[in-house]
């Protein structure tokens, strides 16, 4: 055999340098986190508080995202997670108000979600229509119901076991939103990674004929992509309320596009197929990151987006392939 | 009669880090001259073109155009060079009509405006395929033609930026017969006019047919330049392979035990297009070829085997049971390896080592997760057994040659140990020699007890494959001829254009 090997020409692309670009949003993270340790480090950036603050507000987001990824990944998109994210939230303090326990509002804000990506899921594998119109409608749609149901009034959660659970609380002195944040993610890593259903959820958003023809069933792949998707962003909304202790119908407004953000900053192709936890899990803090440092420094909001979108892009350049 | 040259390149040296692709590399080609460049992958065809149309810059030598040394740095400087290439992947804008693709960018103008002159366009796009001796609408948006007039509309624009060099990577390889015979028709009409082809192709028979001259590389040298016509297939193939590496692409006659059982039976099939009324058995460790044209219903054949189409009647019985649907015929040892591997074969992103798993999830997963480890054992041995040339597992196979490609669709499927293997033209895009182990592989699963349907365009590998060979025409079986009684590719030929008998062939050397 080795005698024919020949010396197959390499496009210059294939060279080393790939490796560091599929790092770029760890390397991205620790940059921001040196820069605002030496600027704003003794303005209690690294307090213990400060960083706890940080996992707290990005939960959500993480949530989300880790969803997100498997999305993502399977050539999909799902824009309406923001006001499913809201719609649980109300179905939840909704049901409690109305004398139910917890777990029944949970179990209930969990049907909400899934029925959401079940709605998704249909129209996307089972109509044909692209998931970014099916989902951008739902978002508006979805958002619509939310404003309807207590036409925008707040409602008020005041079961103490349901708000520390899901958002006030801590475990160990270690704030359950943390919690939340890391063992979705654990999980998510390991069904991604290590699970047939990753795998064909990988393949999929690869090539999805070619995953036909190797006995993948697309469609049912991308249906329990957005019924995840689904399950996640009603998990979002209670975390949302319990941290809140209310709900709201505006919780989860640009959630969507934040995830989005931090998934593809994780190095997850935005076209699928190729996708890491990991990295939608740094994506995620890098944002929050971004974020409660600057509100430290003292910009004001309308700076603060500025700054925060000017580091996604830069991100996400450094991360690109060359290859076309 | 010796024509001048147009371009003469020596010793181009081309290296990517500190692999050399192109060592002292010299080309030379005359005036209305057709000129096949050939080599296996890897023997830096594709490179060296890409130096002449200037994708790529050269380490060192020199190119001469009518004598005149000239640098193409970039691919504008090619064009002024009048150097054009003819891309396999073609780069037309599809919604865009025939004539605003062959001008873009160079769309006439109204004088001292920037408006652009549509009907002057027009008449000048319909001026230049008329020149071709083609029939196509300047006005027609290039996503409704067919591949074949692609081409054309490529050539078409190649043409109107004055190029006089064409290079055609594979021009033919997704034509079917009739655009083929069109095609040839053409190169010839531009030689006369004076036009000089480099023609890239893996057909041998082709490159006989309409080529001039050839030159064969090899390991990133040029091993051979002969006029066409002192040469044969054989003496090509062993240039390319270097001398004692050449596989025989030659039929074994093998011996199917009369008792064995058919596989798979195929009765009165009819789909809702092309097959009206087909049926036939395979028998485990046979090989049979199905021959018929582009279009013929080959294709839609072996996907209802393989359970992705439902017959409008008649049915496929596997072990006497009928096909389900995919899923089922795939858990029944049902393997199919499709025309088109980059679409419907891999995921090309993905690496070896994922491709290889793919269909075989479901045997590597233990309570949800996929036993990596175990599975890492049969991807190493598929890549050992089909000698699949990668750097490891873990290689995108996007980077990887077609015939490794190919490689990895087909052992992805021998890794479920198939009864039944359905391989639809298997060899395209395929150089001779993963050619060659590609035959020697499924023989080699034949003899194992593999039932093996090989559908191809190209006689010369149903010929050196098949055990029967089944000619489809005009939604029937029109012929069953077990290759013994077939003497050479005339009479296949033949009997695939659809005469009842096959002629007997006169002059066949």
């Amino acid at each position: 055999m080795q005698s024919k090997a020949t010396a197959a020409p390499r496009p210059p692309s294939a060279l080393p340098k790939v490796q560091l670009q599929n790092y770029v949003v760890y390397i991205f993270f620790a940059v921001v986190l040196l820069f605002f340790s030496v600027t704003i480090g003794d303005k209690g950036f690294l307090s213990v508080m400060n960083l706890f603050n940080i996992a707290r507000t990005t939960a959500m987001i993480t949530v989300i995202a880790v969803a997100m990824t498997f999305v993502i990944s399977a050539g999909e998109l799902d824009l309406s997670v923001g006001s499913t994210a809201a719609l649980a939230a109300l179905t939840c303090g909704l049901v409690m108000q109305a004398g139910f326990g917890w777990p029944v509002a949970v179990l209930a804000a969990l049907v909400a979600g899934l029925a959401v990506g079940c709605l998704n899921g249909f129209f996307v594998t089972l109509i044909g229509i692209p998931s970014f119109l099916v989902t951008l409608g739902m978002m508006q749609f979805i958002r619509g119901l939310d404003m309807r149901v207590t036409y925008t009034n707040p409602v008020s959660i005041s079961n103490q076991s349901f708000n520390s659970l899901f958002g006030s609380g801590n475990l160990f002195g270690v704030p359950s939103l943390l919690i939340w944040s890391l063992v979705i993610a654990v999980l998510g890593h390991v069904v991604l990674k290590y699970t047939g259903f990753g795998r064909e959820i990988l393949a999929t958003g690869g090539n999805r004929m070619a995953a036909e023809y190797s006995g993948v069933k697309t469609r049912r792949v991308k249906f329990a992509a957005f019924l995840l998707s689904g399950a996640a962003a009603a998990l979002a909304g209670m975390l949302y309320s319990g941290m809140m202790q209310t709900a709201r119908f505006n919780f989860g407004e640009g959630a969507e596009l934040m995830a989005i953000a931090a998934v593809i900053l994780g190095g997850t192709s935005l076209f699928g197929g190729r996708g890491t936890i990991l990295g939608t899990f740094a994506g995620s803090l890098l944002i929050g990151t971004i974020n409660n440092g600057l509100i430290i420094m003292g910009l004001d909001v309308s700076e603060q987006m500025m700054v925060s979108g000017g580091i996604i892009i830069l991100a996400v350049a450094f991360g690109k392939k060359p290859t076309a | 009669m010796t024509r001048p040259t147009i371009l003469e390149m020596t010793d181009i040296r081309k290296s990517f880090g500190n692999i050399a692709v192109l060592k002292r590399v010299a080309f030379s080609l005359r005036k209305g001259e057709v000129h096949a460049l050939m080599g296996g992958n890897g023997a830096g065809k594709s490179t060296l073109m890409k130096i002449l149309t200037g994708v790529y810059s050269r380490d060192g030598g020199s190119v001469l155009i009518d004598g005149q040394p000239v640098e193409v740095h970039d691919t504008a400087a090619a064009e002024r060079a009048g150097v054009a290439m003819i891309f396999q992947e073609f780069s037309l804008v599809p919604t865009l009509t025939v004539a605003q693709n062959i001008f873009l960018k160079r769309e006439p103008r109204f004088a001292g405006t920037p408006f652009i002159n549509g009907a002057e366009m027009k008449r000048q796009a319909r001026l230049i395929l008329e020149e071709l001796g083609v029939d196509i609408d300047p006005d027609a948006p290039v996503s409704g033609l067919s591949v074949g007039y692609m081409q054309i509309v490529e050539i078409a624009k190649a043409l109107s930026k004055k190029a006089r060099i064409l290079v055609m990577d594979e021009p033919t390889s997704s034509l079917s017969e009739a655009e083929t015979e069109a095609l040839f028709e053409l190169v010839n009409r531009l030689k006369a006019s004076g036009i000089s082809i480099v023609y890239i192709s893996h057909r041998m028979a082709e490159i006989l047919k309409l080529c001039d001259r050839v030159t064969v590389m090899r390991d990133g040298e040029t091993v051979m330049t002969a006029d066409c016509a002192d040469l044969s297939v054989a003496q090509i193939v062993e240039a390319m392979l270097g001398a004692g590496n050449a596989t025989s692409f030659e039929w074994k006659d093998r011996q199917v035990p009369a008792t064995a059982k058919p596989v798979v039976q195929v009765r009165n099939l009819r789909l809702d297009k092309r097959i009206d009324d087909v049926s036939f058995d395979i028998k485990a460790g046979e090989i049979v070829g199905l021959a018929g044209l582009m279009g013929s219903g080959r294709t839609e054949i072996a996907e209802t085997i393989f359970g992705r189409r439902r017959a409008v009647s008649g049915e496929v019985l596997f072990d006497g049971v009928p096909v389900a649907n995919q899923a089922d015929a795939i858990a029944r040892g049902i393997a199919l390896v499709p025309e088109d591997r980059r679409k419907f074969g891999l995921v090309l992103d993905h690496s070896v080592r994922d491709n290889i798993i793919l269909p075989n999830l479901e045997r590597f997963t233990r309570h949800l997760f996929v036993q990596d480890a175990v599975a890492l054992q049969t991807v190493r041995d598929t890549i050992r057994d089909l000698a699949i040339k990668t750097d490891g597992p873990d290689k995108l196979s996007r980077l990887l040659s077609g015939g490794n490609q190919q490689k990895i669709v087909i052992g992805k499927w021998l890794a479920r140990d198939p009864r039944l293997l359905i391989l639809d033209e298997p060899t395209i895009g395929v150089d001779i020699g993963a050619k060659s182990e590609i035959v020697e592989t499924v023989r080699a699963m034949a003899d194992r007890g593999m039932a093996v349907l090989v559908i191809s365009s190209e006689l010369e590998e149903l010929m050196a494959i098949s055990d029967r060979i089944l000619v489809l025409h005009g939604g029937r079986i029109a012929q069953d001829m077990n290759r013994r009684d077939v003497a050479t590719e005339e009479e296949l030929h033949h009997a695939i254009q659809g005469h009842s008998r096959p002629q007997a062939a006169l002059g066949a050397a």
